[in-house]
């Protein structure tokens, strides 16, 4: 099948979010569409799938214009879409899943054939090397088999054409190489896949054809073999881009945070943080590397006081804050980035100024016994905006009117602008455009040459070897090892993020 | 209005507004929004949908009137013979009825200047009645008012008002006729502080609940509610606050009352003042303290609250103990002024009614006193109305329905006079929803 886009617009209020985008998917093509945030991949992909109407162009398949009122229509039409968060039924089993909406039934009363449909899922399974267990529930099943069964999903509904939004986000290295190859099975048996994502390494890869999008409109389309990573990156950003950080080596001081057997549950009060000890010393930056899932995001929130400690200790700067409050954490001089920046982060109605101040609110300048200073707010975020260069007409704007970019200097300026001597960031970078990643980067090396001890926790390789001076791995709850970062290869950290690096090693 | 692809969707269906959200989000240029400043609304854009709801309940109820007037359905019957006749009867029966309810509640003009001319108080008095009247009943719906926009604010939906109003009548009513011998200043100051303070209490208890084991405020406000009755109902049971002598369910009246604004003749008291001063605490509170910062950060979103320090459970304990407290000035003003016994249902509904002013006034306090006289102004000059064109007193409460309506559901009143708005105003801003 093949598919065509042809000047392709749309707008939403104040913005162009495509632009006569023009596309052309090639039968048993890997078509990779590369931009940043907010580049319009993922409007251009709604519109493909019936989600959104186009104002201008057409949508052809094998020469015929199609048009899309609805997702069903797109299925209809051959179209499969593996969205970023999973639309999976959890106490389901995989063919459960796979027939939802879709049933096949017996008999007048209509029962339902599972008998049949588990033949066909088995079928589409083994065909295609996905190796999905037809009758495991799928909450029971790890992220990357989830990701195979929406894979099959689409393949049940006898998609030509597959749209993958961001798949290997969720995945270690191992389960992106696994997804690679069953993208090249599917490949060679005819069927096209639309891969979007913003990393570079990973369209080089796998990619046939590079299509780039830059702020609604496409940069150009080119081969995989006849490009690079530095070439991808400036089209992305429209300008050249560093791909590495500069820093000197790390002079690390006394130890700020010292954590001791911290066991801490999650949710739903299993354990989440196993035993875990480590120390991060003023001057450097530690990252915690591991796929996401392990524990990490309660790690940061005993550590920020955000989820009570079960047992073991954590000192900043000596002093025990195991049982203290946020309040009291923050205060003690300790900066936090959360992970998730529009939930913990910000509040999104509330001006960019107000979100500024969102943990000094209450301290001199900007306040007064319980009044507050509104004329001294105001004057601050100026500043702030100035100096962490946040893109915005005026610091009275809702929070929610930014780009992610902006959204993250807006807490990043906070929490830099207090007297911190401990600074947690925790995905810092996540989802954030080339340009924003640079400026954050070099603002955590900054910190870090000032003598703030620094712990990041990111499940992104690349940025923890770019900035790490130390790499801890973190895996099921525990710190399997603690690596300088030149002796740390991306084949090893890979191995221990995947738990158990002995015998892996040896028996690979 | 077929959504034909290829063309945007319509805009008075609101499924742009729906759909272009996210995205809009997704495809904004850094720096580049253009969307209007946080926490300012234009003028148009917050008093629109409020007014068109007021108008468009009107229109409605100006339906029912119709339909229950004879004249006008015997008009209608004979509408073949005589068109013009039937919409003369219709909008004579409607215009008698809306002039008599609000000459009845905000006085007749004409009758208000001759007797100032003439310069004969009791009669300025008497023409001046309809609006005592409407300052009276206005005055607790705005305590009350208050008490549910303060809760929304912070992201509580506060049911819980009328319970609230119980307890602090309670309280207030055993600090007013328990009392004896006091300066009557601070007598009335006492039931005042007891009305808070009871209310207050009773408030905090659903805070405490959902601070320290997450219980839904819906759910225990609403409880406490039928608690609080059922022990007033107990309470009047008991001879310590009966009359002696009698066996009725009615409390011994308050004995110190607020001061009269326009004389005695006229029910209107200063109880109105201590409500506007509510308001312009509450606003203040919200706008220009620490405190108030924190109360809509929680009310906004809880978890970046918490993330920066504060702390939602002293939030939830401390917004649920302040709009108690308000809930209890409600039925303080009561006490020392129109309603000095406590008795059984003492609180007729004003909690309820708060809700749907909260609702109306945008959770704002200016709102909310808008929004409370121009409920006044319906319930009194209802009474006029019926006795005037004998359209039934219920009609009010049909029209602050269809007001209460169009306020929660902003996309029909949308669709009805098809504005295009960006964002959707109204309710769902403060009603979060059941699931918190």
């Amino acid at each position: 099948m093949r598919l065509e886009l042809r000047g392709i617009t749309r707008h939403f209020p104040g913005v162009v979010a495509n632009d006569q985008v023009d596309l052309t998917v090639e039968p048993g093509e890997i078509h990779a569409l590369l931009g940043e945030n907010g580049a319009g991949k993922t409007t251009l992909m709604n519109i493909l799938y019936g989600l959104y109407h186009a104002e201008e162009g057409e949508i052809l398949i094998d020469g015929k214009a199609v048009r899309f009122g609805t997702p069903g229509d797109a299925i209809a039409a051959g179209l499969g879409m593996v969205h970023q968060h999973f639309m999976l039924v959890p106490v389901f089993t995989v063919t459960e899943n796979i027939m939802l909406g879709v049933e096949s039934t017996r008999g007048r009363i209509g029962f339902l054939d599972r008998r049949l449909a588990r033949r066909r899922v088995n079928e589409i399974s083994r065909k295609f090397g996905l190796d999905i267990p037809a009758d495991a529930l799928v909450e029971e099943l790890p992220v990357g088999v989830q990701q195979r069964v929406e894979i099959v999903k689409a393949l049940y509904r006898e998609a030509e054409v597959l749209i993958l939004d961001e798949p290997t986000a969720v995945l270690t290295p191992q389960e992106t190489e696994d997804l690679f190859a069953v993208m090249r099975s599917l490949k060679t048996s005819g069927k096209s896949i639309i891969f979007i994502t913003h990393k570079l390494k990973e369209v080089l890869a796998i990619a046939d054809r590079i299509t780039v999008m830059r702020r609604g409109k496409v940069v150009g389309t080119t081969r995989a073999q006849e490009t690079t990573e530095a070439e991808l990156a400036s089209m992305m950003v429209g300008r050249t881009v560093r791909l590495r950080v500069e820093k000197t080596p790390a002079k690390p001081g006394e130890p700020v945070l010292e954590v001791g057997d911290l066991v801490v549950f999650d949710d739903r009060g299993h354990v989440a943080v196993d035993g875990l000890s480590l120390a991060v010393r003023a001057g450097e930056i530690v990252c915690v590397a591991g796929v996401q899932g392990n524990g990490q995001t309660e790690l940061v929130e005993a550590i920020t006081a955000l989820r009570p400690v079960v047992s073991g200790a954590i000192r900043v700067l000596g002093r025990d804050i195991t049982r203290s409050s946020t309040h009291h954490v923050l205060e003690s001089g300790v900066g936090h980035i959360p992970e998730d920046r529009l939930g913990d982060g910000l509040v999104l109605d509330f001006s960019i100024a107000d979100n500024l101040v969102l943990d000094t609110y209450d301290k001199e300048p900007f306040a007064r016994w319980i009044v507050r200073d509104e004329h001294a707010v105001m004057e601050t975020a100026r500043e702030r905006a100035r100096d962490f260069d946040i893109r915005t007409p005026s610091v009275r704007q809702a929070a929610s009117t930014l780009s992610g970019g902006n959204q993250q200097k807006v807490i990043v300026a906070r929490e830099f602008s207090r007297p911190i001597r401990f600074l947690v960031a925790s995905q810092p970078t996540r989802g954030l455009d080339v340009g924003s990643i640079e400026y954050i980067h070099e603002r955590l090396v900054e910190k870090r040459d000032q003598g703030v001890a620094v712990l990041i926790v990111s499940s992104e390789l690349d940025e923890v070897l770019a900035l790490a001076d130390r790499i801890a791995v973190m895996y099921r709850g525990a710190i399997v090892d603690v690596i300088p970062v030149d002796r740390a290869t991306r084949e090893r950290l890979g191995l221990l993020m995947a738990g158990a690096p002995g015998r892996e090693a040896a028996v690979g | 209005m077929a959504d034909s692809p290829g063309r945007p969707v319509s805009p008075a269906t609101g499924t742009e507004t729906l759909e272009a959200g996210p995205a809009a989000e997704e495809a904004l240029p850094p720096g580049g929004a253009i969307v209007p400043e946080a926490g300012r609304w234009s003028f148009r854009q917050s008093l629109l949908v409020p007014m068109l709801a007021i108008v468009t309940a009107l229109a409605i109820g100006a339906l029912f009137i119709i339909f229950s007037n004879s004249e006008a359905l015997s008009a209608w019957s004979s509408f073949f013979a005589d068109p013009l006749a039937a919409f003369r009867a219709s909008g004579r029966a409607v215009a008698d009825a809306y002039r008599a309810l609000f000459t009845g509640s905000l006085g007749n003009p004409r009758q208000i200047v001759d007797a100032i001319r003439f310069g004969d108080l009791h009669q300025v008095a008497l023409t001046l009645n309809p609006l005592s009247e409407t300052i009276v009943t206005a005055t607790p719906l705005i305590f009350a008012g208050l008490s549910v926009a303060l809760g929304f604010r912070a992201g509580l939906f506060n049911i819980g008002a009328e319970g609230q109003i119980t307890i602090g009548a309670l309280v207030g009513a055993v600090a007013g006729f328990s009392l004896t011998g006091l300066p009557g200043p601070v007598h009335l100051a006492l039931i005042v502080i007891g009305g808070i303070a009871g209310g207050a209490a009773w408030g905090a208890i659903p805070g405490i609940l959902k601070a320290r084991t997450g219980a839904h405020e819906v759910i225990t406000t609403i409880m406490l509610n039928f608690v609080a009755v059922l022990l007033v109902d107990y309470s009047l049971s008991k001879q310590f606050f009966r009359p002696a002598g009698t066996t009725n369910p009615i409390s011994k009246p308050v004995t110190a009352f607020f001061p009269h604004l326009f004389g005695s003749s006229l029910r209107a008291n200063a109880g109105i003042v201590l409500a506007l001063a509510a308001a312009v605490g509450v606003a203040w509170l919200l706008k220009r303290t620490t405190l108030g910062f924190e109360f809509r950060a929680v009310g906004a979103n809880p978890a970046a609250a918490r993330t920066a320090g504060m702390s939602p459970a002293r939030t939830y304990v401390l917004v649920m103990a302040l709009a108690g407290g308000l809930a209890g000035l409600a039925a303080a003003t009561q006490l020392s002024s129109v309603s000095p016994s406590l008795e059984r249902g003492f609180s007729s509904g004003i909690g309820f009614d708060a809700i749907a002013l909260a609702l109306l006034g945008r959770a704002t306090p200016s709102g909310v006193v808008a929004a409370s006289f121009l409920f006044a102004v319906l319930r009194v000059g209802a009474r006029s109305m019926q006795a005037a064109t004998q359209v039934p007193v219920d009609l009010i409460t049909v029209i602050q329905a269809l007001v209460i309506v169009f306020i929660a559901a902003p996309a029909l009143v949308k669709a009805i006079y098809r504005i295009r708005a960006r964002r959707v105003i109204g309710a769902e801003v403060f009603t979060k929803g059941w699931s918190g």
